[in-house]
């Protein structure tokens, strides 16, 4: 059954130099229980696709149903099921974190007792047990992001918005939340939806990938697919497979860090 | 109903805690209006301002309604930063209402200015202030619902500007308008006819003109019924414009 499933989704902005599409009208459906990548160059408008997946931004054109809710008719139903963690996160930095964590989890409508003991089952789960007590500000890259992921979490959602999760991450953090993600799948069944620049995680995690470029899907497919398709052999490289998709590759700045 | 009274709740204790964390925030706000009451209200004593009572139940309502005035309209510059940390986003992705949203926020900031209101008063009746009580409470109604309809055009605008630099200016360009034609000061009585009228188009005035005559034990006049009415109208489309921004809230 499709968890989500959209038809047509659009969203143009309006800006003073003229109207920009930044979603030209997807079509797209995502499994039960499935672990989806997102891809496509900057730009290309993943953010915007899972703003309005998210009830967050009211789209110009088409429509999606997710978890059974239709997105325009029931956003309080959406927003019910659904976690999102955004591409820049969402914590005050002068609240300390377990306070973050508990609000987080009384905003998704838990008792204060369950809120207070999912905090601290987050907290192990995600490694931040010892930081609790501090200010989201005075986190690093990394555990701030990993609280950001945390958040997402809080309400067991059935379907999960992951905006590029391992940005900031070292490797040892980011292969962690590859088993997390694999782990809350298993254990409680949760779709995925993740957007990523690093291709080894697209490989890694992603039972299928969905491309897009310039606002449209590009290319779908599962990994294995995709790369016979488009680069020849189920063996290529997902960084070739998607060069020959979009026709360019990754910015520089999001290719998957090389020790110098 | 009762998931909008905990999310209320649950939206003004992060905010109100967040404030009780800065005793200056606190106590900062109430300076201006003591200030005012220490070297300017003495000059006023002498002048035959009011046509009952004495000059300070005339200005002291104006300064308690200026604490509105110029505290609730800069509400908005937490709400930029909180946008620019994505907190904003946050919220609004959970089920919460967007009412509450809302409500949360600026009832925390009607708490803090009518605290603030307290302070101006105590400071108010040790300098001279006689005024009878339930006047008093009265007052602080009016900060009170002053404080949410301006608060929540405040958080309205800050959701729509993307930083505190276009946001101030803004917010000073109604504000002083707003200060002066409402008679904060001195009271529009004095004015001539083409102010005195002009004045009248300023919704702050009739709150002005209510609380003036809540500080002389006026409770039934014309004055009171319009500032009531006033007031009830701003309330209604300050919260529908503020609950609406939070449904939609753009860019
Ligand atoms: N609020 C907005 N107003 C105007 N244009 C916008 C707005 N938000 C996004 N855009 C534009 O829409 C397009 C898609 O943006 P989006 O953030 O969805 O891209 P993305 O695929 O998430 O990119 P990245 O990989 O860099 O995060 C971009 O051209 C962007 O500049
Ligand atoms: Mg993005």
């Amino acid at each position: 059954m499709a968890v989500i499933s959209t038809a047509g989704l659009a969203r143009t902005f309006d800006t003073k130099r003229g109207p920009v599409h930044a979603v030209r009208g997807i079509d797209l459906t995502v499994e039960a229980g499935e672990i989806l990548g997102f891809l496509g160059p900057n730009g290309a408008g993943k953010t915007t696709t899972l703003r309005m997946l998210t009830t967050l931004l009211a789209p110009t054109g088409g429509a999606a149903t997710v978890a059974g809710c239709d997105l325009l008719r029931d956003p309080v139903g959406v927003r019910r099921q659904t976690g999102y963690v955004a591409q820049s996160g969402g914590v005050d930095p002068s609240i300390r974190v377990r306070e973050e964590l508990v609000t987080q989890g009384r905003l998704y409508r838990l008792s204060k007792a369950e809120a207070e003991a999912r905090a601290e089952e987050l907290a192990h789960e995600l490694n931040l047990t010892g930081l609790l007590e501090r200010k989201c500000a005075a986190l690093s890259g990394g555990q701030r992001r990993r609280l950001d992921i945390a958040m997402g979490l809080t309400h067991r959602p059935a379907v999960l918005f992951l905006d590029e999760p391992t940005t900031g991450l070292d490797p040892g953090s980011r292969s962690d939340l590859w088993d997390l993600v694999r782990r809350i799948r298993a254990q409680w069944g949760t779709t995925v939806f993740l957007t990523t620049h690093y291709l080894d995680e697209a490989d890694a995690l992603s039972d299928r990938l969905v491309v897009v470029d310039q606002g449209r899907v590009v290319a779908e497919g599962t990994p294995t697919a995709l790369k016979t398709r488009y680069a020849g052999s189920p063996d290529a490289s997902l960084q070739d497979t998607f060069l020959a998709i979009t026709g360019r590759g990754v910015a520089p700045q999001d290719t998957t860090p090389i020790a110098v | 109903m009762t998931t909008l009274v905990s999310d209320t709740a649950l939206v003004f204790g992060r905010y109100a805690r967040q404030t009780l964390r800065s005793k200056m925030q606190i106590f900062f706000g109430a300076l201006m209006p003591v200030l005012y009451l220490l070297f300017y209200g003495p000059l006023l004593t002498a002048m035959p301002l009011a046509s009952r009572g004495s000059s300070w139940q005339v200005l002291v309502p104006g300064l308690l309604l200026q604490l509105g005035l110029f505290g609730a309209a800069f509400c908005g510059f937490a709400i930029i930063i909180e946008k620019q940390h994505g907190v904003v986003e946050r919220m609004r992705v959970t089920p919460v209402s967007r009412l509450a949203l809302l409500l949360g926020r600026v009832l925390r900031d009607a708490a803090l200015f009518v605290f603030q209101a307290v302070l101006v008063i105590l400071v108010a009746l040790a300098m001279g202030l006689r005024a009878p009580l339930p006047g008093i409470l009265i007052g602080f109604g009016f900060v009170a619902a002053m404080t949410v309809s301006l608060a929540s055009l405040s958080y309205a605008l800050a959701l729509r500007v993307s930083t505190p630099q276009s946001f101030g200016p803004l917010v000073n360009a109604v504000n002083m308008p707003a200060m002066l034609l409402s008679g904060l000061m001195l009271p529009m009585s004095l004015a001539p006819g083409w102010l005195n009228v002009l004045s009248h188009f300023m919704p702050f005035r009739y709150l002005v003109d209510a609380v003036r005559a809540a500080f002389v034990g006026d409770y039934g006049g014309t004055a009171m019924l319009y500032g009531v009415l006033v007031t009830a109208a701003l309330l209604l489309a300050s919260v529908a414009t503020g609950t609406r921004l939070f449904r939609r809230a753009g860019a």
